[in-house]
């Protein structure tokens, strides 16, 4: 066996298969970085190499496997009315397969950065790339690979569903027949088989964002955006919004999809980027995001008069300063090292005499996440919130 | 270009089977000049003296060009009403040529034209329209006709794509083009008019389409102060040059325009 010692330092690189006690995964498989030590041998190590060569090699093999579909840089738009700059140093990658949610409150610069990306708009400064196509500079060639659905339902209203669907198929430079096919085939997918004949004037809100996102997939696009593909619609449309694009997702589609709700980010994406401002504050998954924030919570309801004690009490535990909910009397501190800290807060607060009503360790929710980033919540417009006040 | 054209087309198609899907924009947009042709006939008719001819005969070619002019006001309402909701960024994420929205607008405006233009020829042939300037010159007369209304359909995509909504589009292109029809020839001769509104009157393209109609369908003109000036003499080659300069001016400045704009 190697030694474990050998892994620490460096990290190691293989040229042979043979070098596994896991046979099945092949060489560049993106299993290997998770292997341990004990999976390996020490008798089938051929060659060691610095953690730069091990990168190198496997970037190479991987490849085909996490090459990256959308990547914007430094993008910034101003519109000429505003103030504000709608984006202002925007920069995100989409790795192929994968689902980005570019998660932000109104007014924070998503569905700019969509239109730039989907070349409905040129960014004053920045570059960006989908499927490794420059976006300002071949906008005709990423308009054949991509599909786009907006806020609002971008479909002839007058028209019925299948006219919809064949016409856009027809503007893809499909044949007649090939854009009929396509057309009964995305209607059955997205079940609206039974109203493809009626006029989308009687359609719902859910059934107009359903054509819209069938119209997006006609020519199957290397890469799909989605600009809040749910806002608007009522709990059961956004419920079967959500099933639809699951079901993409399933099929290996790479996607872009912005939204302000929390909830949708966590439900849909492998990957979350955060923006307020023009511009991405955080972004990993979202349990990275949680665990940027502070990782854990440590919660502690006390009788009233004991709060002032608790909080110094955790304070010194977690060793910095706790908050007082005085609502609930309760008292909130972020930790680390979880149970071990809970034990230690116990014990303190033991030591103290303090009655613990209530205990909970507890994981940011993706709500704590965006209010800890932007200093606002969410699904609440800055805006109006302030009028509220005033009032 | 060619790869314009027919992505155009396919606007251009999507236009007509609006029409069939939605017949009443077909049936209004047919009854209102309908309606004008019945209107003046019986109604100002016998009140306007026109030397030389019935008022139907006088009456007709004012009307035709009147209603190629309206179709101002059907691009860009139509236009606007594209840009309001959203079904412009759909276009323009597809791998079509930007110009094909504009293009195959423009010509699906004018198709609708041919269908108004005969069910009017139609209706003033039952209340005792009666051209006579020959086939081959009557064929002429509506084929300029066509071309006027879609020089005209020009000026609609730029003011569809300037303004902010549809409503607001049919509001100016009524205050644009009601002015233009009504201080023209079209319907009363200007030697009625006082002096300034007859040489105004003398050079508007309206009246120049008019009179070149007219003279098309084989009615002699009659000119007040303005007889024997340019537009007065040559009606015909002043219109050409009007519709001549506004397409020159307008389709690269409106295509132009429209690729730089973005929906709202």
């Amino acid at each position: 066996m190697v030694k474990r010692e050998a892994f620490n330092g460096e990290s190691v690189a293989c040229l042979s298969a043979g070098w596994l006690n896991a046979p099945s995964l092949e060489f560049g498989h993106p299993k290997l970085h998770e292997l341990g030590p004990s999976d390996l041998t020490a008798r089938s190590i051929l060659l060691i190499a610095p953690c730069g060569a091990w990168s190198r090699l496997t970037a190479q093999k991987n490849k085909d496997i996490m090459k990256t579909a959308v990547s914007a840089y430094d993008l910034v738009k101003t519109y000429p009315k505003g103030k504000d700059r709608a984006l202002d140093g925007l920069s995100l990658e989409v790795a192929e397969g994968t689902v980005l949610g570019v998660l932000g409150p109104n007014g924070a610069g998503k569905t700019t950065c969509v239109r730039v990306l989907s070349t409905l708009l040129k960014p004053d400064s920045g570059t960006a790339t989908v499927a490794g196509i420059d976006v300002i500079k071949h906008p005709d060639q990423v308009r054949k690979i991509i599909g786009l659905s907006g806020q609002y339902a971008a479909v002839d209203e007058s028209l019925t569903g299948w006219d919809n669907l064949v016409m856009f198929g027809r503007l893809y430079h499909l044949s007649q027949s090939a854009a009929k096919q396509r057309a009964t085939e995305l209607l059955e997918q997205f079940h609206l088989t039974e109203s493809a004949k009626r006029a989308i004037t009687t359609y719902s809100g859910g059934m107009r964002r359903r054509l819209d996102l069938a119209a997006a997939l006609i020519v199957r696009p290397k890469v799909l955006f989605l600009d809040e593909p749910t806002t608007g619609l009522d709990p059961r449309g956004r419920l079967d919004m959500w099933e639809v694009i699951k079901d993409l997702v399933a099929g290996g589609a790479t996607l872009l999809l912005t939204t302000q709700y929390l909830e949708e980010a966590d439900q849909l994406a492998d990957r979350i980027a955060v923006i307020d401002h023009g511009k991405v504050i955080a972004n990993g998954t979202a349990d990275e995001l949680k665990t940027q924030v502070g990782g854990e919570k440590l919660e502690v309801t006390v009788a009233a008069n004991q709060t002032a004690a608790t909080k110094a009490a955790l304070e010194l535990v977690a060793g910095h300063t706790a908050n007082v909910d005085e609502q609930f009397n309760r008292v909130s501190v972020a930790v680390t090292g979880g149970s071990s800290a809970l034990t230690e807060a116990v014990r303190a607060l033991d030591s103290r005499s303090i009655n613990i009503i209530d205990l909970a360790l507890k994981r940011p929710s993706l709500d704590d996440v965006f209010l800890a980033l932007t200093g606002h919540i969410a699904e609440e417009e800055p805006v109006i919130e302030e009028k509220r006040r005033k009032r | 270009m060619i790869n314009a054209i027919k992505d155009g087309l396919i606007i251009t198609k999507r236009q007509l089977l609006q029409l069939s899907r939605v017949p009443e924009v077909l049936i209004f947009s047919t009854i209102q000049p309908v309606m004008f042709v019945l209107l003046f006939r019986y109604v100002f008719g016998g009140a306007i003296n026109t030397p030389g001819s019935d008022y139907i005969q006088f009456l007709m070619p004012g009307i035709f060009v009147q209603t190629v002019a309206f179709t101002l006001a059907t691009t860009s309402v139509g236009l606007a009403m594209d840009m309001t909701k959203g079904l412009i960024d759909r276009f323009r994420s597809l791998p079509i040529a930007r110009s094909a929205v504009v293009l195959g607008r423009t010509l699906g405006d004018a198709t609708l034209n041919i269908v108004v233009l005969l069910v009017m020829a139609l209706t003033g042939f039952i209340v005792g329209w009666r051209p006579s300037g020959g086939v081959v010159s009557i064929t002429a007369g509506f084929m300029f006709l066509m071309l006027f209304g879609y020089a005209m359909s020009w000026i609609g995509v730029l003011i569809g794509i300037s303004v902010r909504d549809a409503r607001t589009a049919n509001n100016l292109v009524f205050l644009i083009v009601f002015p233009m029809t009504f201080l023209s020839n079209a319907f009363a001769p200007t030697t009625a008019m006082p002096r300034v509104l007859q040489y105004f009157a003398e050079w508007n393209p309206v009246s120049t389409m008019v009179a070149a109609c007219r003279e098309l369908f084989g009615l002699e003109n009659q000119f007040g102060v303005t007889a024997g000036s340019f537009p007065s003499e040559n009606p015909i080659l002043m219109s050409l040059i009007y519709i001549i300069v506004l397409m020159v001016v307008l389709i690269p400045v409106s295509t132009a325009k429209y690729k730089r704009t973005s929906s709202r």
